[in-house]
């Protein structure tokens, strides 16, 4: 009995007009296809993307040269320099994240007691060549510079589970 | 023996041990801030507290000695709510800053905060603010972070004995400060940032340049002084961050000179990173080759009498040896390593050894120092005596030293002439009567003087009148300056057939006698300007100091953190450097400077490693294995003979505590030590 139900059911191609007929349904239900780069999709407060050096409103730099983030860092993509500052305060001389090396798990993040150095929502930062990607102080600083307003979001949002 | 029970385990210590100690034995961690064991007890810190049976309170443990059958507690819910009450106390006013403190990561305050503290606080007033004390361009103080343990002011007044600190006002308004505005002049006050348990005082040079967890540590030791302290050399990224002393209850017990702990910067400054030649009275910078060359063909043009050699006070001992066989080839007989002039004998090693060693400083019961400033020539040696003098029973005479010595001592005058002086002798005589272990230390800087043979004869005679030469007891001990001394006095890089000591080098000098004259690291040859004029001068040394500008060839050379290097200490214990950071430029290691010049003059040199070098080196001196060998030889019996000393007044050989050596004059540390902490210091027998 099995064996000529599976005959017939072959016969009349039955699982191909199933599938036909949830392809036909999918037509009047609204697309979920964006247009990148024109359009781009939601992400999540805690997205884990380009890093940037943020700063306190006055302009100060929040880094303190601990080397928390270079310490927990598993793959050794910081390095940091530091020395005391002419006003005796200590900070880098030096903060150089290789991207390329960095693996984005975002423990510098969560080892910073500043929040100096954040995983902003950015991913667009692809570049032509390697040494691109081997940022500095500077370049981390104007990152935290233009990504403040949507660091400050990210950061306030998730601060009671902190 | 008492027998206590420590958490119902029974242990036997010693009568008079504290409570902390049977604790200890017992296998016991107690957490403490103000108890150290080579300082006096405080007990003010209460983070020790424990538990004894019958007692209603918890007892702090450093300060209680133990009783007979004595039942200790120290896992008790009574104990751990304790110990977390005095973290919360201790935490109330000490600022939450370990990621710019330099302590951090090595804290015991941070520390024992993970075990005992709780993770919030309960503290809603306004936290202590204290200001900042100055104490000096090598201490670093950030005194909010104190939490009142004093163990720099007891450092202060039991170790270095300069009681330059102590703490003001009562309660939350103590603070520790400096009994004079200025700095901390003390010449051991480094090691109080090594006491501090908390990040109260740092290391200024060090501050903010590492972490101590990215450190590589490397077991090394101190050439500063003679002492040859045993330390650690911390280094990063092929610079070297600090150095530490490391503990050595023989030789520095856990203190280290503060120009040995802070004058690692001149490695960094004035270095001579490739062979230099004078062209038209100027130095260029040349090659090896050609500057071998050079030394080479002027060496064949000179007559071996008119060639000299001085090796200086970082010089290392392979490198004398290596020297001294090269020079034996080309029959040059004028060399020596008492480049300071000192005329220290050089026949038997009892003559310039410090023969009862710096441990047995522990048991002396009477010292009779001559011409010598411990303090600033060995500060960690004195830094001994006057632990031993605070523990009683020692009675100390002195001719001809300075009178701040940190201990009380009774001074027969300052003029040398007064050794030969028979009343003088006498009361030395009567003063060493009766002792048990009596002591003379005499200085390489009396020694150093025009009478200085003379001299070494007239103690050695008066210590043997004495009785200070016993068959287990060896009073007589001779205070070396340099960290080279030794080591080049044992291998024999001294005149030899009627070569000419540094002192006829001098002066034939002067007399134009000498044509060319090899400098080993011998920046403190005590030469004019003028009376090098006419030689070739030859300048094998590492740093550019006094003689590397006027010499006719600079080569250069690794420092002590460069490479595997032996020296030997005053007493005669061999001890070796090793390599930390790699070599500058073009430098090599010195011994091979001479390996190669041999090679195309006479060839006598066989080997051509350094272990090789090692083995022959241990073969001829079978005493530069270990230090019971040194210990081996016999005493040369001086005969009695009469001695007169014309008045002469001692010339120290440490001027100014802060640059003896060209590392310490290259280090900017050491020049901010001259700058602030020599200004406030009293002027004293012309010494600072």
């Amino acid at each position: 009995m099995k064996k000529v139900y599976l005959i017939l059911k072959s016969l009349f191609l039955i699982d191909i007009v199933r599938g036909l007929y949830l392809t036909f349904l999918r037509m009047f239900s609204s697309s979920v296809t964006i247009n990148y780069p024109y359009e781009k999709g939601k992400i999540s407060p805690r997205f884990r993307g380009e890093h940037a050096l943020r700063r306190y409103p006055n302009g100060e730099e929040r880094c303190i040269a601990c080397k928390l983030c270079e310490a927990i860092c598993p793959a050794l993509a910081i390095t940091i320099d530091a020395e005391e500052r002419e006003d005796g305060s200590r900070r880098t001389t030096q903060y150089d994240i290789d991207m390329t090396k960095c693996i984005y798990c975002g423990l510098c993040q969560e080892a910073c007691p500043v929040d100096a150095i954040v995983q902003g929502p950015n991913y667009e930062f692809a570049t032509e060549t390697h040494e691109e990607l081997i940022y500095n102080k500077q370049k981390l600083l104007d990152n935290g510079d233009r990504w403040e307003e949507a660091l400050h979001k990210n950061i306030n949002s998730d601060i009671e589970y902190r | 023996m008492i027998k206590v029970k420590v958490n119902n385990k029974t242990v036997e210590v010693p009568e008079g041990a504290t409570v902390m100690q049977a604790c200890e034995v017992a296998g016991e961690e107690i957490p403490r801030f103000c108890y150290h064991e080579k300082l006096s007890i405080a007990g003010n810190c209460r983070m020790c507290l424990v538990d004894i049976e019958k007692s209603p309170k918890p007892v702090a443990s450093c300060a209680m000695p133990v009783a007979n059958e004595m039942v200790i507690k120290t896992n008790t819910e009574k104990v751990e709510k304790a110990r977390k009450g005095v973290m919360e106390f201790l935490l109330i006013n000490h600022p939450l800053d370990c990621p710019i403190c330099d302590q951090g990561g090595e804290c015991d305050l941070q520390d024992q905060s993970l075990y005992f503290g709780k993770s919030t606080s309960r503290y809603e007033d306004t936290k202590r603010a204290v200001d900042e004390k100055n104490f000096g361009p090598l201490i670093k103080t950030v005194m909010t972070r104190c939490i009142h343990c004093t163990r720099c002011v007891r450092f202060m007044d039991e170790i270095a004995g300069t009681h330059e600190l102590g703490a003001i006002n009562r309660g939350e308004g103590m603070e520790i400060t400096s009994a004079i505005e200025g700095g901390i002049t003390s010449e051991l006050s480094g090691n109080i940032i090594d006491l501090c348990p908390v990040g109260a005082l740092t290391s200024k040079p060090y501050a903010f340049t590492a972490r101590s967890w990215e450190l590589n540590h490397i077991d090394s030791i101190d050439v500063s002084d003679a002492v040859g302290s045993n330390v650690r050399i911390d280094e990063f990224n092929g610079e070297i961050k600090r150095i530490l002393p490391r503990e050595n209850e023989e030789i520095n017990q856990e203190w280290l000179s503060d120009k040995g702990r802070f004058f690692y910067d001149g490695l960094k400054n004035q270095r001579i990173d490739k062979p230099f030649v004078k062209n038209k009275n100027k130095l260029s910078s040349s090659d090896w080759k050609s500057a071998l060359e050079i030394i080479i063909k002027k060496i064949k043009d000179t007559n071996p009498s008119e060639i000299a050699a001085i090796s200086g006070s970082l010089t290392d001992t392979e490198t004398m040896y290596t020297a001294k066989e090269f020079f034996k080839g080309i029959n040059v007989k004028n060399i020596d390593c008492r480049f300071n002039l000192s005329q220290v004998p050089y026949c038997n090693s009892k003559d310039w050894l410090f023969n009862s060693s710096i441990e047995k400083i522990d048991v002396i019961d009477k010292l009779l120092i001559i011409g010598c400033d411990p303090k600033r020539e060995a500060a960690v040696l004195n830094s001994r005596i006057r632990q031993r003098w605070l523990t009683g029973n020692l009675d100390i005479l002195t001719i001809s030293t300075p009178d701040d010595l940190t201990y009380k001592c009774n001074s027969l005058g300052n003029d040398i002439s007064l050794l030969s002086d028979e009343n003088i002798q006498k009361k030395i005589k009567l003063f060493f009567k009766k002792a048990n272990f009596p002591m003379v230390i005499l200085g390489d800087s009396i020694l150093s003087t025009k009478q200085g043979e003379k001299i070494h004869k007239l103690v050695k005679i008066l210590s043997q009148q004495s009785n200070l030469i016993r068959e287990n007891w060896n009073g007589f001990n001779v205070l070396n300056k340099y960290a080279s001394r030794v080591g080049g006095l044992t291998v024999g890089f001294v005149p030899y057939n009627n070569g000419l000591s540094s002192l006829e080098i001098k002066k034939a000098l002067k007399k134009n006698k000498i044509k060319v004259l090899f400098l080993i690291e011998a920046d403190d040859f005590l030469v004019e300007d003028e009376e090098l004029e006419n030689a070739f001068i030859i300048y094998i040394g590492h740093n550019g100091d006094k003689f590397a500008g006027n010499s006719d060839v600079v080569l250069p050379t690794s420092a002590y953190t460069e490479k595997k290097a032996l020296y030997l200490n005053l007493e005669g214990r061999p001890q070796f450097t090793k390599i930390v950071t790699s070599k500058p430029g073009l430098a090599v290691d010195s011994w091979k400077v001479f390996k190669a010049l041999d090679q195309k003059l006479s060839a006598v040199i066989k080997y051509n490693t350094y272990d090789e070098l090692l083995e022959e080196m241990y073969n001829d001196f079978p005493q530069l294995r270990n230090e019971k060998q040194s210990q081996k030889s016999k005493w040369a019996i001086e005969k009695n003979i009469n001695i007169k000393l014309f008045p002469e007044i001692n010339n120290f050989l440490v001027k100014n505590f802060y640059q003896t050596c060209c590392i310490s004059r290259s280090s900017e540390n050491m020049a901010n030590c001259v700058r602030e902490i020599l200004k406030i210091k009293k002027v004293n027998n012309g010494n600072y």
